[in-house]
């Protein structure tokens, strides 16, 4: 979305009727390309600068002799597009705005004078954008994280925060020395008793690796999100399977099909390719050996 | 002394119980199995793979084929997670449509279940009853979405097709006649010495293995835990109707059985209760843009198909198609406990013991 | 011809007897394809279906074609089977059954061979059938069919037991073994019949007959679901059709010994249908029990092994004792 935004002011500078009209008829043929787009949303977006009218408003009073559906379709689309990226420009504003503001109130264990007033000061100094009501799982969050500093390391949480459209789920991201460490504390702690995982996935960001674990809370009904990030060259999270047995599957198939290496799991193989596959099929990069497959 | 060896025996992929396309490598002694080692993914089709470049209405067809015996639920899944980080709305009738294909493919889904497990048994007629009676819902289905097994019927925000007229009627008639069906079932199947003697004290586990392992569904009840997502964390328009959990004590195989039987009837109840309410008209679309790009964000959803807690983990970046789609299988993470149930028992309790857990190969290579 | 080995042997006695043989073997092989039949639509009608309906009017010529497919398919032999023995087992298997036959009377007068000792001839000879199911088992080099021969050895072998003791108690009741007189001894109406005084017999007779059949709720040995039909796997086209000529011929005649054994033979039930010819009522008693072993098979699930053997030998033996003590009693006491 927000390559849209930069290249709109990109491509205006090659103002002129000339380069708008053979662009115009790229339009046609290849309306899904991204450089054929700005200058459709160009023609269609409703702030424009005055310097284009004349130059625009040729090539628009030829262009509807041409315009095709593809075109039709492609200003639609980037229309909406253009709104879409404007809302969630805002949305994202929003919520790191609301992020930040909760990662003050996460920061403070118990009220204390300096923390309270720069938590009071981080609202405070918030653009325009109303501070969201505090969630409701907020004291579960701030006391997990408690935990995590007080018995396992003061740096072992890295970021923390609410994932509200699911449920307002605690998500905690945890540092991949640290991982093992912790994830006992989840399976042990009287207060946190993780008993269950319910769902363990491997994530392929392209500049690093992460993995997802959802362990929850049988008894309390309650349950949290951990993410453990690892690089991707020699991607390493230690495994769970000795804490969690659910775990040994889900693991192997992480490691087969994204190549994240599990030291401490009991076996640690191919589980869905063959066993004398080359690759992982899952990563961003794959290309498969055979072209044919 | 006589010198006895150990066999090792291969199970599959071609084998008439092996519920798809499946291997488990035993190591037997005499007739005991010393260890089993289950070898898949061969129906393994890259459907997460596939989704990473596909939007998310193009991505509802390969749900249908992950579990294929029980499309409806995984369409549900998917579409469900895309509204919940949207925010969208669904219009209320095609919420009730949601909620009516998707008991009645649960009532579908476990009627397979059972008829292919007695098969496995050795009863060869409660197959046959099992799937006259899957007939007619899959005749229904066909009537309302064109197909009978890969559905492809809901939508990000509705549904896709409203029901046909006078479908609603039909649909009570085959609830009433199930009604029926199921207690001529319980009396030819569920009283029978021999079948109690083949299932009774078989593949047993305790709570705590289960939850250990991550069962869920019938694997989890059985044993006395009460977690049915229905109930749990209601979804859709689930916490209308009244209705229960039906809960085992031992967690054996018949333990697992009566579930099933079990929530086929309280899938009636809910039916019944679902079509009573019906709405008269109402859209069977809501308002979506379109094109549907969930804002930036993570979600897991988690919904009860038949076999258990199916998820659907979804990392989007703001755009059309997904960053990362991983689906939580049931029957995959169900499995995991078959090993460790096999050592000791028999290679008949084998078979006894996997159709017991209730898996389908599609989910599980996924 | 009941006595016929004190006939001299001349080319015209030889010739009558290979005659009757062979009518023998025609009525047998009949009986086999309309079992078959009948099997395949009777489990239909109970499982909600037609069965076989295309091939011939109503479908009557469904077995011929299959044995048609049967015996112009390929004769495959696994390269690492013992050839020898592969080809021995299925003739093992048949040759006892056709054998079996010869004994058996349809009426006073006809029978094949009236032989004294009856009942232990069909015993020893079907004995050699369980050899010839551990041979094919062996033999084809298979793990699934090694399975199967070794469970089916071990199932023949224990209820072969039960079922002869079940017999002796009628064999107490009419002092012969001769097959005809043990007929005769329950010449009369239905309450003359062995099955009433016989009860706890005549119930292990047929449980165990059905587990010597390899047929449900006993068929672990071509149990479909687990072995993947077990002992015979690798056996196809017409060696296979003898092994399932083989089971049918062994219902036939064990159908045939419970009625001569427990029904009364050819003897008419009730005084005012006497005037129907005792073979009708033959037919008519060995068509019901026919009609009971495919009855069984649609209704009931398979039993597991170990749970096999022991019903064998912990509950229809004692059963089985405890009925010759009680008829040993009875006859004392009348």
């Amino acid at each position: 979305m927000s390559e849209e935004i930069e290249n709109k002011p990109n491509a205006e500078q090659p103002s002129g009727s000339a380069p708008a009209e053979p662009v115009a008829e790229q339009a046609a043929p290849s309306p899904e390309s991204a450089p054929a787009e700005q200058p459709v949303a160009e023609q269609a977006a409703p702030a424009q600068p005055t310097a284009e009218q004349p130059a625009a408003a040729q090539p628009a009073a030829e262009a509807p002799r041409k315009e095709t559906d593809e075109e039709k379709a492609a200003r639609r689309k980037a229309a909406f597009e253009a709104k879409q990226a404007a809302k969630a420009a805002a949305a994202q504003a929003a919520a790191e705005a609301a992020k930040a503001a909760q990662q003050a109130n996460a920061a403070t264990p118990a009220a204390s004078a300096a923390p309270a007033a720069s938590a009071e000061g981080a609202p405070a100094g918030e653009p325009p954008a109303p501070p969201a009501p505090p969630s409701p799982s907020q004291p579960r969050l701030n006391r997990v994280v408690t935990l995590l500093k007080e018995l396992v390391a003061e740096d072992a949480v890295e970021e923390s925060y609410i994932n509200e459209p699911n449920d307002h789920l605690p998500t905690l991201v945890i540092k991949n020395e640290h991982w093992l460490q912790s994830a006992q504390l989840f399976r042990n702690h009287t207060e946190l008793a993780c008993n269950y995982l319910r769902n363990v996935s491997g994530v392929d960001y392209e500049t690093y690796m992460e993995v997802v674990y959802y362990p929850w809370n049988m008894d309390a009904r309650e349950g949290y999100c951990i993410k453990v990030k690892a690089d991707r060259e020699l991607p390493s999270v230690a495994s769970v399977t000795p804490i969690w047995e659910t775990a040994n599957w889900n693991e192997r198939e992480i490691y087969d099909l994204l190549g994240i290496d599990f030291p401490g799991h009991p076996d640690l193989r191919r589980i869905m390719m063959p066993d004398d596959w080359e690759g992982h099929p899952l990563r961003k990069d794959y290309v498969p050996l055979d072209p044919e497959v | 002394m006589i010198r006895t060896e150990e066999l090792l025996l291969n199970v599959g992929p071609q084998h008439p119980s092996t519920h798809g396309v499946f291997r488990i490598v035993v190591k037997l002694d005499g007739e005991i199995i010393t260890e089993a080692t289950p070898v898949m993914g061969y129906l393994h089709r890259g459907t997460e793979k596939l989704a990473e470049n596909l939007n998310y209405t193009q991505i509802i067809p390969y749900t249908d084929r992950m579990d294929y015996v029980s499309a409806m639920t995984n369409n549900y899944v998917l579409v469900h997670a895309v509204e919940k980080m949207m925010g969208l709305e669904v219009p209320e009738r095609a919420e009730y449509l949601r909620l009516i294909v998707m008991e009645l493919q649960r009532v579908a889904s476990h009627l397979v279940w059972w008829g292919t497990y007695l098969l496995d048994i050795g009863a060869l007629s409660p197959f046959l009853y099992a799937f006259s009676d899957r007939e007619r819902i899959l005749g229904l289905f066909n009537e309302l979405c064109g197909a009978r097994l890969t559905y492809n019927y809901m939508r990000v925000g509705g549904v896709k097709w409203d029901a046909p007229d006078g479908w609603i009627d039909r649909v009570k008639t085959f609830v009433k006649d199930m009604y029926v069906r199921l207690d001529e079932y319980h009396n030819l199947v569920s009283g029978n010495e021999i079948f109690l003697a083949r299932i009774k004290g078989i593949g047993q586990y305790d709570a705590k293995t289960a939850i250990e392992y991550g069962l869920s569904g019938a694997n989890l009840r059985c044993t006395g835990v009460d977690w049915d997502l229905r109930k749990a964390e209601p979804y859709s328009l689930y916490d209308r109707f009244d209705f229960d959990v039906v809960v085992g004590k031992n967690g054996d195989c018949y333990d697992r059985y009566l579930c099933r039987l079990g929530e086929i009837t309280q899938s009636l109840r809910i039916l019944e209760q679902a079509l009573e309410q019906f709405p008269g008209e109402g859209e069977t679309m809501g308002k979506v843009p379109r094109v549907i790009r969930p804002p930036a964000g993570e979600i897991y959803v988690r919904i009860e198909s038949p076999r258990g807690e199916i998820g659907c983990h979804i990392v989007s970046k703001g755009k059309a198609e997904p960053y990362r789609l991983k689906f939580r299988r049931p029957s995959f993470v169900n499995l995991q406990i078959l090993p460790k149930l096999l050592i000791g028992e028999n290679m008949t309790n084998m078979v006894t013991i996997l159709g017991g857990i209730d898996i389908v190969l599609g989910e599980v290579d996924c | 011809m009941q006595r016929f080995w004190d006939d001299p042997l001349n080319w015209g006695n030889a010739g009558i007897f290979v005659a009757g043989a062979i009518a023998v073997l025609a009525v047998v092989i009949l009986f086999v394809t309309y079992a078959i039949y009948f099997e395949r639509k009777f489990i239909g009608w109970m499982q909600f279906r037609k069965g076989p309906n295309r091939v011939g009017p109503l479908g009557l010529l469904q077995t011929v074609a299959d044995v048609a497919k049967l015996l112009l398919k390929e004769d495959t032999i696994p390269s690492k089977a013992d050839r020898g023995l592969f080809i021995l087992a299925p003739v093992l298997a048949f040759v006892p059954s056709f054998a079996v036959l010869a004994f058996i009377p349809y009426g006073l007068k006809l029978q094949f061979a009236d032989l004294n000792v009856g009942f232990l001839y069909y015993i020893a000879l079907s004995g050699i059938t369980t050899i010839a199911v551990v041979v094919g088992g062996w033999a084809s080099n298979n793990k699934y069919a090694l399975l199967g021969g070794m469970r089916s050895a071990a199932q023949m072998i224990s209820y072969e037991v039960p079922l002869v003791m079940s017999v002796v108690g009628v064999v107490m009741m009419s002092g012969s073994l001769n097959l005809r007189d043990i007929v005769i001894a329950q010449e009369g109406y239905f309450w003359d019949w062995n099955f009433l005084p016989q009860i706890l017999g005549f119930g292990i007779f047929v449980i165990s007959a059905i587990s010597e059949l390899n047929r449900t709720p006993f068929d672990l040995p071509e149990a479909e679901s687990e072995l993947v039909a077990g002992y015979h796997v690798e056996y196809s086209g017409f060696r296979f059709a003898f092994f399932m000529l083989t089971e049918y011929i062994y219902v036939y005649a064990i159908a045939c010994l419970t009625t001569l054994l427990f029904l009364g033979g050819w003897n008419p039930p009730f005084p005012q249908l006497d005037f129907i010819p005792g073979l009708i009522w033959f037919f008519l008693k060995f068509a019901f029990i026919v009609f009971s072993l495919f009855w069984i098979r649609a209704t009931f699930p398979r039993l597991r092994v170990d749970q096999l053997m022991s019903l064998a030998w912990k509950v229809l033996l004692p059963l089985a004792i405890l009925n010759i003590f009680l008829t040993a009693l009875g006859i004392e006491l009348m």
